[in-house]
């Protein structure tokens, strides 16, 4: 009877698991979405083969080395033998604790990986060569993002020291977001982004059709997300962060349509979307272990801090982001990371595959949680930011990172893919630069 | 030949004034300009910018000498709001007029009722 019972629960378990992880593997087409819309007619094609192309490459650096430098303890060079995840499940520490095969769980982590090397992809927009990025993505699938999620769900020394992420605000989104702005500072701005006297143009995106559809896909395939990680079915506390990941998300865009007609007297539905995002973004950090009131909270506050830092970096610090990627993900991510040491709840749910954080600054009056996710913020920002500038300089300064001035203006879809997106419609019109 | 420059939104009732009237043949261009109507401003994520250029249609007939003040006529009331930014009428000369699949010549040429 209970051996029955057993391989029932794992057969749900790693059914569920597998399901979550197809929807954030649709999530790759939101991204692809929405990053497109951002961008001009003539880089079209450059900007869906990225996001395509990314996922390839990240899946397959990921599998040759990312999976066995996250999951195998503390040592400093892993064991060759469980490269190209030929290991045993116990041979992954610290995954022999669940019941659910390997593949399974290496399924979702592949998909998690992907979702972070695709966030680079729309703050380099429309200037970046094609083959640097794909050769940056590669280290960054294989080292620098799974040093982190080693450090964070890894069992590596952050999450030993009490530092908890559920979904990734900070293995993911703060991560990428981070890379995204390393990449960004040393690129530099599109042509005819700033003038002269560094004050920002407009570079319209050519589709708001595309931008709300990716919207629209991130947001389901966040369910999977956030519900993935788990790593089991629990009706409880799976249905609860459900709810969570939703209030986040729509508090995330009310909050940015507020300060929207704030600060821009009209609703831009582009940063609305925005602030959804960030609102997801958010909640991936803290979904599990916050009130379902505490997860609109946090969404609300992400949906604002999106649509200032957008506005910020363009007008005051003159970084040029076509998606709002750094500011979504990385703003957001560690705004989410901050927020489970304020709104952490005492345990509510007690699933036995999840690690819960100590209960936050508002529900404890202690700043210990808080204190530990700052120190996280810290070193994931420091990690990611110098390492991620390393590896962009050493390609500027051999193959270079940026097409030339001619490339860009011809469009990269041209230039670099031989192809239009749109053959026959000249992308002209006034005010297109 | 009559180039008129009309608000888009006048173009259907313009092709149907024309018609009515006899004259079926035109030419019809998606076209940008600005005479004294001033641009728009549009705000993208924050960023102002200026549509100076705004999208009008521009519409050839050619026809008799004749008929010139009566197009003209049935042109301006059909495109007429009498808000800025109605358009523009300019007359030219035509020097020849062939119908490629007859081969008639001049006024002939012309679709006319």
């Amino acid at each position: 009877m209970d051996h029955n019972y057993q391989n029932l629960k794992t057969a749900i378990d790693t059914a569920w698991i597998l399901i979550m992880g197809l929807l954030v593997f649709f999530m790759n087409s939101g991204f692809a979405m929405l990053e497109t819309g951002f961008c001009r007619t003539k880089n079209a094609v450059s900007m869906l083969s990225k996001n395509l192309i990314v996922f390839f490459i990240s899946t397959f650096a990921f599998w040759f080395l990312g999976f066995t430098l996250m999951f195998s303890g503390d040592c400093i060079i892993p064991d060759l033998k469980n490269l190209f995840l030929s290991g045993v499940k116990s041979a992954y520490f610290p995954l022999g604790n669940f019941g659910i095969p390997l593949q399974a769980i290496f399924f979702f982590q592949i998909v998690f990986a992907g979702t972070t090397a695709t966030i680079v992809s729309g703050a380099v927009a429309e200037r970046i060569k094609f083959t640097s990025f794909l050769i940056f993505t590669f280290f960054f699938s294989c080292f620098i993002y799974p040093v982190v999620g080693h450090w964070v769900i890894g069992k590596g020394f952050l999450y030993q020291m009490g530092v908890r992420d559920f979904a990734g605000s900070l293995m993911v989104h703060t991560v990428g977001g981070m890379a995204a702005l390393a990449g960004v500072i040393i690129l530099g701005p599109r042509v005819g982004k700033y003038n002269k006297d560094f004050s920002p143009n407009a570079i319209l995106g050519h589709s708001i059709p595309m931008i709300t559809l990716g919207g629209f896909i991130l947001w389901l395939g966040w369910f999977g997300f956030n519900l993935g990680c788990t790593f089991g079915f629990s009706s409880e506390l799976n249905s609860h962060i459900a709810l969570c990941t939703n209030a986040s998300a729509i508090m995330g865009g009310l909050g940015a349509l507020f300060l929207s007609y704030v600060f821009l007297k009209k609703p831009d539905l582009s940063m609305v979307i925005n602030g959804l995002l960030g609102g997801l973004v958010a909640s991936t950090a803290s979904c599990a272990y916050v009130s379902l009131v505490s997860a609109n909270i946090i969404g609300f506050i992400a949906g604002c801090l999106v649509v200032i830092s957008i506005l910020i970096m363009d007008s005051v610090f003159h970084i040029d982001d076509p998606v709002g990627a750094i500011s979504v993900h990385g703003i957001g991510g560690i705004w989410g990371a901050i927020a489970l040491g304020l709104f952490s709840a005492p345990v509510q749910f007690n699933y036995p595959n999840i690690s819960y954080p100590k209960p936050g600054l508002f529900f404890s009056g202690s700043t210990d949680q808080l204190v530990l996710q700052l120190i996280g913020v810290g070193c994931v920002i420091s990690w990611t930011l110098i390492i991620s500038a390393v590896v962009w300089l050493i390609l500027k300064y051999t193959i270079g990172i940026r097409v030339s001035h001619k490339a860009e203006v011809d469009g990269l879809d041209i230039a670099e893919h031989g192809m239009e997106a749109y053959p026959g419609f000249s992308g002209g019109g006034e005010g297109v630069i | 030949m009559i180039i008129a420059i009309i608000r888009p939104n006048r173009l259907p009732a313009v092709k149907d004034a024309l018609n009515e009237g006899g004259f079926s043949g035109i030419t019809v261009m998606a076209v940008k300009g600005r005479g004294s109507q001033k641009g728009i401003v549009e705000r993208y994520r924050g960023s102002e910018y200026k549509i100076d250029l705004l999208d009008k249609v521009e519409i050839k007939v050619v026809i008799d000498d004749e008929d010139l003040d009566k197009v003209i006529k049935i042109i301006s009331d059909a495109a007429r709001t009498s808000e800025l930014g109605d358009g523009k009428i300019f007359v030219l000369n035509v020097e020849q007029a062939i119908r490629i699949r007859t081969s008639e010549t001049g006024v002939a040429a012309l679709e006319k009722k």
